[in-house]
């Protein structure tokens, strides 16, 4: 069955993206990233610490991964832009999470500002993949903006509590063209595959599984469990029904 | 010389260019990239370009992240 996640003209191997922060270590990070069957993974740009000694990550992630950088730190879209071009220059390909985040109780997006971001970065040429607050709106203009999908929250980051905005992600997903890719608050692979089944393209999770107590694990449980709710999208379930219906005959009874 | 590498201030004991900055930290990953200034210099540059009085350099890298 031909069922390949494409972004941006590009099949996409995995529909579970995998954030790589939190990690306990850069191995733990790579067996996890091998376990997981994930084809995009997240990075970060930061400054150097010389002190800190020298480790590149680069050489944790398999060489088959699409590298995204995200912009976190950014507070507003020129901050989010220049991270953008930095990450560029680091050599690691045109995909690009913006994230544009202002509030530091929730971390929510700044819809408005990742909008103005987006609409700079995919004229020069990025696959751009903007984490957002899933207003349909705002969907619409960053569509409209370049973007390559759109990645609505389903709970604030790194707060494990699942499919809080299901309501709105349904709508995202029913009125968008582009791939919906359900991005922050994933606590469970069961809230994965719930997020697949309503038709989402794909989940990205870190602080799930970077903090469980055996990442490499966990992770295959979500890969199964999106790909499980993939299918039960595909397949079309049955109505939901408010009174019984009977599953066996109603006739023939041995009385 | 006075310059600000990475938010703090730092001191040059000579003048040195990008790459000479880059090893004079210690900085061995491949994958920095460094900003002079608000502008990407790009690492067939290094050379060329001279670190200067009062100039803003960030040295940035990737790190794990969602």
């Amino acid at each position: 069955m031909d069922d390949m996640l494409k972004i941006a003209g590009r099949d996409i191997r995995s529909r579970f993206l995998l954030g790589t922060g939190k990690f306990a270590s850069n191995q733990v990070m790579r067996d996890t990233i091998v376990a997981s069957g994930s084809h995009i993974v997240t990075v970060a740009v930061r400054r150097v610490d010389p002190d800190a000694g020298s480790a590149n990550i680069l050489e944790y992630v398999p060489a088959d991964c699409i590298l995204m950088p995200n912009t976190s730190g950014a507070r507003n879209a020129d901050e989010a832009v220049r991270i953008a071009r930095l990450a560029r220059a680091m050599g690691c390909g045109d995909w690009i999470k913006i994230e544009v985040i202002s509030d530091n109780r929730y971390l929510l997006p700044d819809n408005a500002e990742t909008i103005r971001a987006t609409d700079v970065l995919a004229k020069e040429g990025f696959v751009v993949m903007p984490y957002m607050n899933p207003d349909l709106m705002d969907a619409r203009r960053l569509r409209d903006a370049g973007a390559a999908s759109v990645m609505p929250l389903g709970a604030p980051i790194g707060t494990n509590r699942g499919l809080r905005m299901k309501e709105m992600i349904g709508i995202l997903i029913e009125e968008m063209d582009l791939p919906v890719v359900v991005d922050a608050g994933i606590g469970l692979p069961s809230q994965a595959a719930e997020s697949m089944e309503m038709g989402a393209s794909a989940v990205l999770v870190n602080t799930a599984v970077a903090t469980a107590q055996d990442p490499a694990r966990i992770a295959r449980a979500f890969a199964m469990a999106i790909r499980a709710g993939r299918d039960a999208f595909l397949a079309g379930p049955g109505s939901v029904k408010k009174h019984a219906q009977a599953s066996s005959p109603l006739t023939g009874f041995l009385r | 010389m006075k310059i600000i590498l990475n938010g703090k201030e730092f001191i040059l004991e000579r003048p040195v260019s990008v790459r000479g900055l880059v090893a004079l930290r210690g900085i061995t990953n491949p994958s920095v990239v460094v900003e002079r200034n608000r502008a990407i210099v790009n690492r067939e540059e290094w050379d060329m370009v001279m670190i200067a009085e009062g100039d803003t350099v960030e040295v940035l890298s990737l790190v794990g992240g969602g």
